[in-house]
């Protein structure tokens, strides 16, 4: 070892820079919330002992369990709407011409980099009671007063499905791309009608996309505390806000950490299904 | 390519759109309301810049941007070369450490390094930010980097070692210049990255160094305040200069 490093002084050092970063950064502070959720809560330093699961079982009380099921339900529909809109576009675009599909591409990532804040605001503006939707649903004779948008469920689900459905379009774009014609000419040609290829082909060659674009929406759908804190009101919150009072404002560490530990192991059990999805499309194509 | 799979990708397009541009537009409203048009006006953009701790909260934001996409293009660009170049133990663990980093919801790794550095006793400010910033802007860079390598001849940094070349000498004059749109491309993202982020910076921010994702979000957490209209809009017209530079520097490249 000693040798080793003599040897290659700069390998050295660019494997203890990269692990001392990722240990201290990475490893420790998730050890820290694991810990943190199974100590008792203490008003002045945060965290205490003796060890119990009171946090966890705190979850289950029906207060937050509400809160919790609430954020679900609506991660869950903002996922499927994400879908439905997501799936069909990502198909439509892997057919456009490839000079035009750059720029389309391109247009897709522009969310990504951009403020999701300042869009989600950019949202408040046409929902808001005397906002560009209402004026203009009740100039065309839609309705005749301003209708409540802002504030409501919808409102957050909008919010979550406007800036998740990139995450969940890029994904499936790319399995979309692999998707030989000929194994579609395939199908045809060995008699298929066309919802046998779709549900017998199609559906399984892009399943490792969908579940890819599921973990890129839900988990973020159930994190972005912000999205309910502009849009939402105080009775549509996500786990994420319960996660940030919890740290922020009520100091109960245990039980934020224990709340956050739910939604690393939503995002293990998801890793987990996709790494199926794949392996068993590896094996069937062997 | 039918008419209907043409007006439904022009349709989603549209919806994504529409609130930008209605922002933008709105940025130049001169009505105080924000809802009705009021004519044309720069007041938004005056307003904006005349507020001393808006303008402050600008250079700090740019300033950790400037920082953290820096630290992170470089520790990014040595672990992808390591992940590429070197065989060692536990190599899996840290591409896995980096996975988990990319995919687990930003409020997990929040709340994770608030407790690290109160555990620590580090006052939550600039540095706090910058340590944060780094750690989830970093697995950005390295997939980046990563892929510039994957299609890379793998005979030429051997030709290097071959002729005499240290380990150093050959990554800094066979591997940097192979990578260097990697690296402006990662650090164009990191740049975005750190300007952008909210939920991280709630928890990790300290009332002595204010950034400006913090300042907008008080301030449109209760009803609309026109002045967002115009720092949202130049926000915006920034990033996407960003990603347009990123682009053109990838697609250059490429040739």
């Amino acid at each position: 070892m000693m040798q080793s490093i003599k040897q290659q002084p700069f390998r050295a050092a660019v494997l203890v820079l990269v692990w001392g970063w990722l240990l201290f950064l990475v490893l420790a502070p998730n050890m820290l919330v694991v810990g943190a959720s199974v100590m008792t809560r203490d008003p002045s330093t945060f965290i205490s002992l003796p060890l119990n699961f009171d946090a966890y079982r705190q979850l289950f009380n029906p207060l937050y369990l509400d809160v919790f099921l609430h954020s679900l339900y609506m991660a869950v529909l903002t996922t499927l709407i994400c879908l439905l809109i997501g799936y069909p576009f990502a198909w439509a675009l892997s057919r456009v011409e490839k000079r035009r599909q750059m720029l389309l591409i391109f247009l897709l990532i522009v969310p990504f980099w951009t403020n999701s804040l300042v869009r989600t605001y950019a949202l408040k503006l046409i929902l808001a009671t005397n906002g560009l939707l209402n004026s203009a649903l009740m100039s065309l004779g839609v309705i005749d007063e301003p209708a409540q948008l802002l504030y409501t469920e919808g409102a957050v689900i909008v919010g979550l499905v406007y800036l998740l459905l990139p995450f969940m379009i890029l994904p499936l774009y790319s399995v979309f791309e692999d998707l030989r014609q000929d194994v579609l000419l395939a199908s045809h040609d060995l008699g298929a009608g066309r919802f046998a290829t779709f549900k017998n082909i199609i559906v399984p060659l892009t399943l490792p996309g969908v579940l890819a674009g599921v973990m890129l929406v839900l988990l973020p759908a159930m994190g972005l505390f912000f999205v309910p804190d502009i849009l939402g009101g105080s009775r549509n919150l996500l786990v994420g806000n319960v996660i940030k009072n919890q740290f922020l404002d009520a100091r109960n560490w245990p039980f934020g950490a224990a709340a956050s530990i739910v939604l690393t192991l939503t995002m293990a059990l998801l890793l987990f299904a996709h790494r199926l999805s794949k392996r068993r499309l590896g094996e069937e194509g062997a | 390519m039918g008419w209907l799979s043409r007006s439904y990708l022009a349709l989603v397009y549209l919806l994504l759109y529409v609130p930008i541009v209605v922002l933008m537009v709105f940025s130049f409203n001169d009505s105080r309301t924000g809802y009705n048009w009021g004519g044309l006006s720069l007041r938004w953009y005056e307003s904006l810049f005349n507020n001393h701790a808006m303008v402050q909260a600008m250079w700090n934001s740019l300033w950790l941007a400037l920082t953290a996409a820096t630290v992170s293009t470089l520790i990014g660009a040595l672990t992808a070369l390591a992940l590429h170049r070197y065989r060692f133990r536990g190599k899996r663990v840290l591409n896995g450490m980096l996975f988990v980093v990319m995919m687990s919801p930003e409020i997990v790794l929040a709340i994770s390094l608030l407790g690290l550095f109160l555990l620590l006793g580090l006052k939550l400010g600039y540095v706090s930010l910058l340590l944060a910033h780094v750690t989830f802007c970093l697995p950005f860079v390295v997939i980046t980097v990563m892929a510039r390598l994957a299609g890379f001849d793998e005979r030429l940094p051997e030709a290097a070692r071959d002729l005499g070349a240290s380990d150093f000498t050959m990554t800094r004059t066979v591997l940097i210049p192979v990578i260097m749109p990697a690296l402006m491309a990662g650090w164009l993202l990191g740049f975005t990255l750190s300007m952008d982020d909210v939920v991280v910076s709630t928890f990790v921010s300290g009332p002595s160094y204010e950034i400006l994702p913090l300042r907008i979000y008080s301030m449109v957490r209760v009803g609309l305040k026109p002045e967002v209209n115009a720092l949202g809009t130049l926000l915006l017209v920034f990033s996407l200069v960003m990603l347009m530079v990123s682009q053109w520097i990838l697609s250059r490249s490429k040739q």
